[in-house]
């Protein structure tokens, strides 16, 4: 750095001859400061999303870099939103990024006193057990009037608000399929 | 709303910034009644008085829309001769039997005609009705039926046999006009103040406020929070608003309408498609179990024959189509055979309650948390400890997901681990990053959200759950055909499964289901397989698939409608090109209300929709919610079939008589009217009538969910106090989505109350000290914050202290503390069975509360102090000085 640069660079002379008389915004700027980039700025790409919270639905940009989400802001161009996101929307960089979220199947049996590791693909086959078992068991053809009724009552679900459009139709199609009618979400609760 | 829902929020300051008046009605202050013009800190369960008191305002002042509702509203229609209403009967209708607890709506009827159930409830009612013409069925069958009742959101319908007589002077005693007229007459302003725990100049100031910006000029809007509809009467809460804005000429109109503020990203999506028990995709109802009940049976039943509904049959046969594919023929009748019968409520907390009693062996928890999140979450958890099987999807490790190890009734002695013989898979969820999908808002848009990484490890989307766990059973059964012969039986109830149309593309690695694939057939294709686009085009011969008519054309043209993202200062103020609302893309229901009978926008500064005599069709800022080519002047016949019996004129295209309900002749389960009702548990005896609670309300008497005595019966002085539950704007439902995040916890540590400087000084509470609360179900502890923000209110000479309880917490995450929930008591509002988390009674007292087993003893010591029994509160009919 020329004796010149060095001298412009002090913060007073920054002051005094550029547009901050007040020395409250670019003047006090350390090199540091000038250094940072923004997440955003490097992010490999952006993807548009939406705030998985409440039902306002404010629009998300979501930054990634090297496949790791690096940062979620407000979508400035949604007409709901116009880029504001409150602190639970505001946080939700944390909600899919947390070192704590659960990453594995974890398995209680029956009076068991601890967890246990279960293999995702042998977790799938025994609830599939699991169902087809109960619905046998349970099952109603009519009632005592013998009026049809073609269902089981042997196991319910609950869930649904926080989820997709295309994952509660499947959830509804499968479960009506199946004859299950304990069908409910958090619209009820 | 500035609390739950902050970014919305900004356009109600936008609107104030622009001269609206922001009115607020709560009993807490909150950062919304700071910005608000006018603050009104009513008592918690006391909205109808108010909102009666309002409409009784406007109704005797003369000061309603009277083009409006001549022209719009059902008014004119008469109601049959033997209609009593609570005025004759102390706070009871006509047709209410104290035995079953049920109300017999025949005659809240119109005079000249029958017209079949509403919303929802229409199946079991008209078949019902049929039925008992027949005489085929017991008085018991009816009673349970009646009990599943109906889910209100979005539909409406209803069915005419004749032709209501009408008086178009409003003069005729028993038009629905003078009705109304007569029912709220008693909602004085000083009655009104006296209920609600306010002045009567706190009245006036909003019903002022309210009749002057309402009429041809300028509209009004109500939004509210889903609370009001946490009320036994909550049904009736958004009724009432209804009235008054229908009085008022505010629906349909731009600034108007009745605006809820759901909580959840997709909660209005998750009823559009419901995982509910009583509908299926698009408000179609559930069948119910009838002798001889086919296809046809439950259309006619339902549809009705005038307005949109009439076209249910189509839906339903585009829904079956969608779901069985070429298996579902005319000769099958498309497989509706394949539908299971409801016979009764199969609603969460009946569930709950078959739990506990060791009915209901399985359970799929999906993003939810009842062992901290639900009313009475104690009686939960039993249920959780007593299944044979539990399967929980979630990104943390919730209360209800280890409940069996350190759960609260381990700590109290009641249950042990090893006595606990749930089995329990928790399998943990992918995010909304983390997948593609659309959430509906609370605006009823569809927003696409894309995939912008892997999930890691075993999280999964629940598209991928649910198809591979629907791809694994069917293989399952598949191969049990061919293995081991099943019985004839067997293999018939196993059809709709193997028969189903489970055939999504899947993608990358984990082989995720393409959620564009579910959009599109959830949108619909033709006869070629081209994507539909609009609902119009479904047909009953079997030719189109839809899987929800409503969202018809959601995927039109091929082209995901959900992912549109035309920036919002690109386009109208409407912003039509921003994701697609259902149905059709209208951003405005029921928008041919804003313009007046002839077409013309009431007035140039709230034009709308307009119709255009020289293009002879509807134009406007919106896609008309009518038929776009349909004229003002146009008169149906008289024989008339479905859209086309809807007049030039009539907006609201989805009831049969084309016209808003100020009074509702069938389809609720409380009554054509709103009446205001003390809440179940309340400190105060009811001033309106001498009935003291919702007669019909759902009461479930069990050792787990003990009520408070209400009123004047002796016991309740025991839990003086009202306790409202609520959010933070910081925290989001039961915590699964925000007590395990750094930053809101910093913000939100942990589980406090908020309690009146004057309550703080009776019961000894210190701010930043502890303090128990105990119900009839519970006893909790939380951080005292004493603040001016509550405020004591007096009812009939009497003060009542109101706490606030924000109910977020648990045991497990970040930010702990016990859940507000364990106090609320399962008692249900009859219509949609949900719970009254927003005024219900308890105590107050300084100090942590008991640990182990005293903990469980001192809940039991209050209720034997206050008598209780199984019967108390359970009452359906009181007359004045307690129960009869
Ligand atoms: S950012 Fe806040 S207001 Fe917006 S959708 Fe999310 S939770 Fe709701």
């Amino acid at each position: 750095m020329g004796v010149r640069a060095w001298i412009e660079g002090w913060p007073a002379v920054r002051q005094i001859a550029g547009r901050d008389p007040l020395g409250r915004g670019a003047a006090a700027k350390s090199d540091r400061s000038r250094m940072l980039r923004a997440r955003t700025e490097d992010a490999d790409r952006m993807v548009r999303s939406v705030c998985p919270y409440c039902a306002v639905g404010c629009g998300q940009q979501v930054y990634v870099s090297g496949e790791r989400v690096v940062q979620i802001e407000g979508d400035p161009d949604s007409p709901v939103s116009r880029g504001r996101l409150c602190p639970k929307g505001a946080a939700s960089h944390q909600l899919v990024t947390a070192s704590d979220r659960q990453t594995a199947v974890r398995y209680r049996r029956p009076h068991g006193t601890e967890w246990e590791d279960l293999d995702l693909d042998t977790a799938m086959d025994m609830i599939a057990d699991r169902v087809i078992e109960t619905r046998r068991r349970t099952w109603e053809d009519t009632d005592e009037n013998g009026r049809v009724l073609r269902r089981t009552l042997g196991f319910a679900s609950l869930g649904g608000a926080t989820l997709d459009n295309e994952e509660n139709y499947l959830m509804k199609k499968l479960y009506t399929a199946l004859g299950a009618v304990e069908i409910e979400n958090q619209a009820r609760i | 709303m500035a609390e739950c829902h902050p970014v919305g929020f900004q356009w109600v300051m936008e609107a104030k910034a622009r001269g609206a008046t922001i009115i607020h009605v709560d009993p807490r202050f909150t950062r919304t009644s700071a910005l608000a013009d006018i603050h009104v800190p009513l008592r918690a369960g006391t909205d109808i008085a108010f909102l009666g008191g309002l409409i009784n305002h406007v109704l005797s002042r003369d000061l309603w829309f009277r083009e409006y509702v001549m022209a719009y509203t059902n008014a004119p229609m008469i109601v049959r001769e033997d209609f009593r209403d609570t005025e004759d009967l102390d706070g009871l209708f006509s047709g209410f039997a104290e035995q079953t607890r049920h109300y017999d709506p025949s005659t809240w009827q119109y005079e000249g005609a029958d017209v079949a159930a509403a919303a929802g409830q229409r199946d079991q009612w008209a078949l019902m009705h049929r039925d008992e013409e027949a005489g085929e069925r017991s008085a018991a069958g009816r009673r349970t039926e009646k009990a599943s009742s109906m889910e209100t959101a979005g539909a409406a319908g209803g069915r005419f046999h004749g032709h209501p007589e009408r008086d178009e002077t409003l003069q005729h005693p028993r038009c629905v006009f003078q009705v109304l007229r007569r029912h709220f007459a008693r909602y004085t302003p000083q009655l009104v103040a006296d209920v609600c725990g306010i002045t009567e100049r706190e009245f006036e100031r909003v019903a002022d406020a309210l009749t002057a910006n309402s009429g041809r000029e300028r509209t009004t809007a109500f939004a509210y929070g889903v609370g009001w509809t946490h009320h036994t009467v909550g049904v009736q809460y958004i009724r009432t608003a209804a009235i008054l804005q229908l009085l008022l000429g505010n629906i349909g109109r731009p600034g108007g309408g009745i605006l809820a503020l759901r909580g959840h990203a997709s909660i209005q999506g998750s009823t559009d498609i419901p995982t509910l028990f009583n509908i299926l995709p698009g408000y179609l109802p559930m069948p119910h179990a009838h002798e001889h009940l086919d296809l046809d049976g439950y259309v006619s039943a339902d549809a009705g024959s005038k307005g949109y509904w009439g076209n249910m049959d189509a839906y339903a046969v585009s829904l079956l189509k969608a779901w069985w594919g070429d298996v579902a023929t005319a000769d099958n009748e498309y497989c509706f055979g394949y539908l299971p019968r409801l016979t009764s409520s199969h609603s969460n907390y009946d569930t709950v309650v078959k739990q506990v009693e060791g009915s209901c062996e399985g359970y799929f928890l999906v993003g939810e948390n009842p062992a901290v999140g639900t009313s009475n979450s104690r009686m939960n958890r039993f249920g959780l400890a007593n299944l044979t099987w539990l399967v929980v999807r979630d990104f943390n490790m919730i209360e209800s997901a280890t409940f069996w190890k350190d759960g609260p009734e381990i700590d109290s002695g009641e249950l042990t681990t090893e006595d606990i013989a749930t089995e329990v898979f928790f399998l943990p969820a992918a995010a909304h990053v983390e997948k593609d999908g659309s959430f509906t808002n609370t605006q009823r848009m569809l927003q696409w959200h894309h995939k912008a990484v892997e999930p890691r490890g075993d999280q999964r989307s629940e598209l991928w759950f649910y198809y591979h766990l629907g791809r694994i059973i069917r293989e399952k059964l598949a191969g049990a055909v061919s293995r081991e012969t099943p019985t004839p039986e067997q293999a018939e109830r196993d059809r709709p499964i193997l028969d189903l149309t489970w055939d999504y593309p899947t993608i990358g690695e984990f082989a995720e289901p393409d959620a564009e694939a579910v959009l599109a057939e959830i949108s619909g294709w033709d006869g070629e397989g081209r994507p539909l686009s609009s609902y119009t085009q479904l047909r009953t011969d079997g030719s189109t698939r839809c899987g929800c008519w409503i969202y018809c054309g959601s995927y039109a043209e091929g082209v995901n409608q959900t992912a549109r993202r035309k920036p919002g200062r690109e386009q109208s103020w409407v912003a039509p090109e921003w994701g697609w609302a259902w149905p059709l893309n209208r951003r405005i229901l029921y928008n041919r209300a804003s313009a007046d009978p002839d077409g013309a926008p009431w007035s140039e500064r709230k034009a709308y929709l307009w119709w255009d005599a020289e293009q002879r069709k509807w134009v406007g800022h919106d896609v008309p919610d009518f038929q776009a080519t349909k004229p003002p002047d146009y008169r149906p016949p008289t024989d008339a079939e479905r859209e086309d019996a809807i007049g030039g004129s009539e907006p609201f295209i989805m009831q049969a008589d084309g016209r808003g309900w100020l009074y509702v002749p069938t389809g609720l389960a409380d009554g054509p009217m709103p009446a205001h009702y003390e809440p179940a548990e309340s400190p105060v005896a009811n001033l309106l009538y001498g009935q003291q609670a919702n007669p019909a309300r759902r009461v479930f008497p069990h050792r787990l969910n003990r009520y408070a005595p209400s009123g004047e019966t002796p016991g309740s002085e025991v839990y003086p106090h009202v306790f409202t539950t609520y959010r933070l704007t910081e925290h989001h439902t039961a915590g699964g989505m925000s007590r395990w995040l750094p930053y809101l916890s910093e913000l939100q540590p942990e589980f406090f109350c908020e309690v009146s400087p004057a309550l703080a000084a009776e019961r000894g509470l210190e701010h930043g000290g502890w303090a128990t609360l105990v119900s009839p179900r519970a006893a909790i502890e939380a951080r005292v914050l004493v603040t001016e923000r509550m405020r004591p209110v007096t009812v009939g000479g009497h003060t009542i202290h109101q706490i606030g309880l924000p109910y977020h917490w648990g045991d497990n995450g970040l930010s702990t503390g016990d859940s507000a929930n364990e106090l609320l008591p399962i008692v249900l509002d009859p219509n949609v069975h949900i719970q009254p988390t927003k005024a219900d009674t308890c105590d107050i007292r300084p100090g942590r509360r008991p640990r182990g087993r005293a903990r469980l003893a001192l809940v039991q010591e209050y209720q034997r102090r206050a008598g209780i029994t199984a019967e108390t509160g359970t009452e359906a009919v009181t007359r004045r000085g307690g129960p009869s």
